[in-house]
Formats: C-alpha cells, structure tokens, sequence
C-alpha cells in the first residue's frame, strides 16, 4: 500500500492564459478527510477537478493509491466526485441513481442490490428508493448525492462545497455527519471549501490556498493557532491587525511598539520564532477575543488599548462592535449577548479592548 | 370571503392570477376561419365526386377512399413514408452532433452557429433547390468538382432519384431538427454528464443513459418538425425527384392542379393527416406507458 492515498505533484494547470494552480504539491493520507480552503479564484476547485481527471494537469502528475493518474480519463480513476449542485440524475430513481456507478463497473444484480441498499440505510434513505431527484429536500439530495460516491468505495472522495447549497442550520448538522461517516467509512475525503468555519470543524487536516498555490497546510488547530502569514490569519477570520516593531523580548514574551496609534503604547505579545529586538512584526487578534469594558485598569489581562465605537451592530446572540483605534485602524469585536445585563456600548463611546498577550497572533515581517 | 382574509387573497380569486383568457379570441377566431373552416370543407369534398370538366359535384360517395387502395397509389404512400423516416433519420444523425456541438460551445458562438443554421431561411425555399439541381445535376458543381479532383471518371447520375429527394428534404428541414436539440443540450446540467463520466460510464454509456433519455424531448419535437413536412413534401420531389419520385404531396398536388379532381385529392389529404395524427397518439401512449407517468411528466419541462 502506497504512503500516500492522493499525492498531486508539482501540478500547473492554466485555464487559457490564467494561471489556476501553480506547482502546487500535495500529499494525502490514507483515511483522512482533507480540506482544501481557499477563496473562490484560490484553484481549489481546479484542483479537484484535475484530480477527478475532468482536466489534465499541464506540468506534474497526480497519483492515487500511488498509481499515475496521467491518461488515465474520469471513467477510470478510483476517485469519485460529489458535485457542488449534487447532479444527480434527474431521470433516475435514487435507487438507480446509487446503484449507477455499480452497474458501469458490470457487477452483478446480486451484488448490486445489497450494497446500495446499505448505502441508503446508511444515509437514512431507506423510505426515498424509489422516489426521484426532483421530490427530495436539498438535505435528502445531498445525502443521495454521497451515497452515490460512497457506495463505490473509491479511493478517493472528492468533495466540491458539499454544504454550500444548504441553509444554515442542515450545514451545522451535516459538518459533524459528515466527519462521522467519513469515520464510519474509512476512505480518504478531499473536500473543496471556502468556509473556515467547514474546514476546521470536519477536516483531520487543512490547506490554505491562494492564487493555485497552498499557503499553509496543517491540522486546524495549527492553522487557527499558528497561521502562517497575514493572508492565513485573515482567512481563518483574524482580522484585526497592528504593525510594530519588537522593543525587548523576555522569554516567550515580547513587548511591541505600535506607532501607527496616536500615543505610540506598547502592548505584550507572544514572541514569534527567530524574531529578535527590533524585528518589525503583525500583531493579528480575533474579533471574539476581546473584551469590552470602560474601565482603565487591566484587570487581569495583559493589554488594553483605547478605542472609539463607531458602530454596534445586533446581531441576535452576539453584538458586533466597529472600533477604531486610530485614524488608520479600524478592528472588529464581537460580544456574546448570553450575559443578559451585560453592559452594551453606544457608538461614539470611548471604551478600552483588553486582552491576553497569548490570544495574539505574531507574524514577523 | 373578505378580501382581507390573506389564504384567499392569493387564491385564484386574485386577479393577478387570473388567467387572462381573452388573450386566446383573436387566434381562435384566426384559426376557426382560416384553418378549421377550410378543414372541414375538404373533408366534405372528399366525399364528392369530380365533375366531368372538374369541379365538384356534391353526390355523397366514399368512391375516392376506395381509389386511394389502388395499389399504384399504395406504393406512392409507402415510398413517401419510406423518404421522410430516412428524412428524419438522417436529420437526427447529423443534428444532434451539431446541436451538442452549438449548445457546449462559448455563449458568443452560440449565436453565430445558430445564426448560421437559420441562414439558409433568409432564401426562397424554391430558389434553394434549383440551387440543388444546379449542384446535383450530370454537368453540375458536384460531378465537375469530383471529376476534376480525379475522383471519379464518369459524372454520378443522382439528379432526378430518390437520394437526390432525400439530400434535398434532409438539407431543407435539418434546421428544425437541430433547433429543438440545441434548445434540449442547452439545458442539460453539465455537471449530470460529468458525474456519469465519474460514475465509470465510458463515452458510450454517458449517452445512452444520461444524455439521450435527458434529450428525449427535443429529440422527438425535433422528429415530428422533420417528419410531418417531409412526409408531405412537393417542392423538392418535384424538382430533385422528377417525374419517376413521386411523393404523396406530389400526389396531391397533381389531384388538385393537373388532373383537376379536387374531392380524390381532399380524401388523400385527409388520410394523411388523419394517420400522422393517429401515429403520433400512439407513440405518446407508447411511451408514456412505458416510462412512467412521473418520467413524463418531468421531460414535460417541470425541471427546477
């Protein structure tokens, strides 16, 4: 058994003269659920689409199971694709719609018929067999939609927005269902998001991709904790940022200057490897890791800056703070609204955001 | 009810949802006088007999049913037939690449492709077959051209034969059968053919049993727009066919205009059009039947 269950290699692929993904190498484990993040234009889905053999690589080559997939058309490749709009076959059952892949590989009725019916326990379709594409709720399509991939028990299953076309509270749901057939089955999931919130939640690992190319690949925790560079942060919603320069540095601990604020503070921060004094550094904080409050003092945490609200937003369970710190630096800040009597600021308040120094994210320049 | 009561306001009741149905008077009244009317007075000539200087004589007969089964008309009937399936046969084989072709291709060609297909309507349909004859005949485009690329030796004698009626019918409906498979390709999900192509399906099967049964509708409009007036056709046999090709238009034609027995040529008329009616009733039950009532139903358009 090869190291690898999908390994892209050194893959360019230009869509006439744009450049969709740029030798970008890649390698999946065996059994794992893999997320390819990115914004739409990132060549995500280009990358899909190559793998499921839709289109041919014009430098490198993708393997599965360790096997070259060069020539080797769709039809041919141990890989399924489950398709962003599901396309199912609108003519078919969705007894025949599963059992489709079965019958184009010539396998017999007896063998046929016992798989795809645990196929549609297995996605609580039981009662639909007989019923068509058209008569099904999106949630109910999307599980068909699977099971016609996974009854075939590919190598690889490929994923393109597999939630995108549900509401909000199917696709919660069918994050964590997802992972847990994904569990259940055992076979490698390559999925294709531009929702951070998706791929953390579902995926063993993740890669940010940008302009064709993986900025950082890693398990969530070490893309939410550690991102790589500005455009990662971001992109995981860090987006609240400050530039300085180190001033000293204690241990894991380092203090910045920020003079793009008018009373040029210093702030403490988590010291970013091979930085030293001097070091001009980001200093990125998420939205959901302030603290609000009118009172100047500290009061346990480790930084507090003044900031003017400039628009609150209610957002149902949470309030959404516009703040500005300077002329040049708006942050964001989000608040649960659970606590009840919990104190809310008016725009044009002056209030101080405070947090802790390990709650930042620290890029060096 | 009160109108105030909103589960009645957006019934039919309301006349936004009211259907409009004196939209339909002025071309019923259109058709009524120009279509039915007329319809209904060949059916009454066909049961007249020929006056001995033509005209119509209304003595009640069925004498022109029974000439019809003469077998010398028989084999007019049946070489007619045999033309306009070849017609539509060859139509469907040329069209639906083309279509496919058009309706995958960049929007911005999509309409100059489809422009091109409707160009040749922009053209007497009388004039475009003398055009033919001038391609077709012993001294014509095509011996010339095939005789001096050393082709051939000795011209190809094809005017005035049923293939030349057959180039000439495909050549004057393929539009109708490409315009309907362009409309049904155009509105085939790529990504459903994409997933039969996922799903193990070689080329092969991808039509079969995706592409086809999804298409099925144009195809059959595009069938029935090439049959019916291929199996009518008089122009073309009469240019392109001569005197040795006749077809039952030319029959028809012939009954109304040369011999002057308008009730034989009105019963043939009616014959006609009463078994294309009846062929295309039996091929719905046909199909219909062997589908499924919800198949059809959704070939009917009701797609989302």
């Amino acid at each position: 058994m090869a190291d690898y269950s999908v390994e892209i290699q050194d893959v360019v692929k230009y869509h006439s003269a744009t450049l969709a993904v740029d030798h970008l190498s890649l390698e999946v484990r065996p059994g794992e659920f893999f997320s390819l993040l990115g914004p739409s234009g990132s060549g995500k889905t280009s990358t899909l689409r190559l793998l499921a053999g839709f289109e041919r690589p014009d430098h490198g080559d993708i393997r599965i199971e360790g096997r070259s997939m060069r020539d080797v058309p769709p039809n041919l490749r141990p890989a399924n694709l489950v398709f962003q709009t599901y396309a199912l076959f609108p003519h078919l059952t969705v007894f025949d719609n599963i059992a489709f892949g079965l019958e184009m590989r010539r396998l017999s009725r007896a063998e046929i018929d016992p798989r795809v019916s645990a196929a549609l326990d297995m996605m609580k379709l039981r009662g639909k067999r007989d019923r068509l594409p058209a008569q099904l709720s999106g949630g109910e399509q999307q599980r068909v939609a699977l099971a016609r991939a996974l009854v075939n028990r590919p190598a690889g299953l490929l994923l393109d927005e597999p939630l995108g076309a549900l509401d909000q509270q199917l696709r919660q749901d069918m994050q964590v269902e997802l992972k847990a057939i994904q569990e259940q089955v055992g076979i490698t999931f390559i999925c294709v998001t531009h929702h951070q919130e998706e791929a953390l939640t579902m995926s063993d690992r993740v890669a940010v991709m940008n302009h064709g190319r993986a900025l950082q690949v890693g398990t969530p925790q070490e893309i939410y904790e550690a991102p790589a560079s500005a455009f990662v942060a971001n992109f995981i919603g860090v987006s609240n940022g400050l530039t300085g320069r180190i001033v000293t540095i204690t241990g894991a601990r380092c203090t910045v200057s920020l003079p793009d604020l008018p009373t040029g503070p210093t702030i403490l921060a988590r010291r970013p490897a091979g930085a030293v004094e001097g070091s001009r550094v980001t200093v990125l904080l998420r939205p959901e890791r302030l603290h609000l409050s009118q009172d100047v003092h500290l009061n346990g945490f480790e930084n507090a800056l003044p900031a003017r609200v400039s628009k609150a937003i209610y957002n149902g369970n949470e309030m959404q703070y516009l703040l500005r710190l300077s002329d040049s630096v708006s942050w964001k800040a989000r608040v649960p609204n659970s606590g009840g009597d919990r104190k809310r600021f008016l725009p044009g308040e002056v209030i101080f955001v405070r947090w802790n120094a390990d709650e930042g994210v620290v890029l060096t320049e | 009810m009160s109108p105030s009561d909103p589960s009645t306001t957006l019934s039919d009741h309301s006349p936004i949802s009211r259907r409009p149905t004196w939209l339909l008077l002025p071309p019923l009244a259109w058709l009524g006088a120009f279509f039915f009317v007329p319809l209904l007075l060949v059916l009454a000539i066909s049961f007249a007999t020929r006056g001995t200087y033509g005209g119509v004589e209304w003595t009640f007969s069925f004498a022109n049913y029974v000439t019809m089964l003469d077998p010398l008309y028989l084999k007019i009937y049946l070489r007619s037939l045999a033309l306009a399936v070849a017609t539509t046969a060859l139509c469907l084989l040329l069209g639906f690449p083309l279509a496919y072709y058009i309706a995958r291709a960049p929007a911005r060609w999509q309409g100059i492709w489809l422009l091109l297909v409707i160009i040749p309507f922009w053209t007497n349909f009388l004039v475009r077959t003398y055009a033919w004859m001038f391609i077709l005949r012993t001294e014509g485009l095509m011996n010339t051209l095939l005789m001096g690329m050393g082709l051939i030796e000795h011209p190809i004698e094809i005017l005035y034969s049923d293939t030349a009626v057959l180039i000439g019918l495909v050549y004057g409906y393929l539009p109708f059968m490409v315009l309907p498979l362009y409309a049904a390709v155009e509105r085939l999900d790529r990504s459903v053919v994409e997933a039969a192509w996922d799903l193990y399906a070689p080329a092969w099967a991808v039509f079969r049993r995706v592409i086809w049964p999804l298409t099925k509708p144009g195809v059959i409009a595009g069938c029935i727009l090439v049959f019916i007036p291929s199996l009518g056709a008089f122009i073309t046999p009469d240019l392109l066919g001569g005197a040795r090709t006749m077809m039952v238009g030319n029959l028809i034609q012939h009954e109304y205009l040369v011999a002057r027995d308008w009730p034989f040529g009105s019963a043939i008329s009616f014959v006609l059009m009463g078994l294309v009616l009846l062929g295309m009733l039996v091929y719905l039950k046909v199909e219909r039947a062997r589908q499924g009532d919800e198949t059809v139903s959704w070939a009917g358009g009701d797609r989302q």
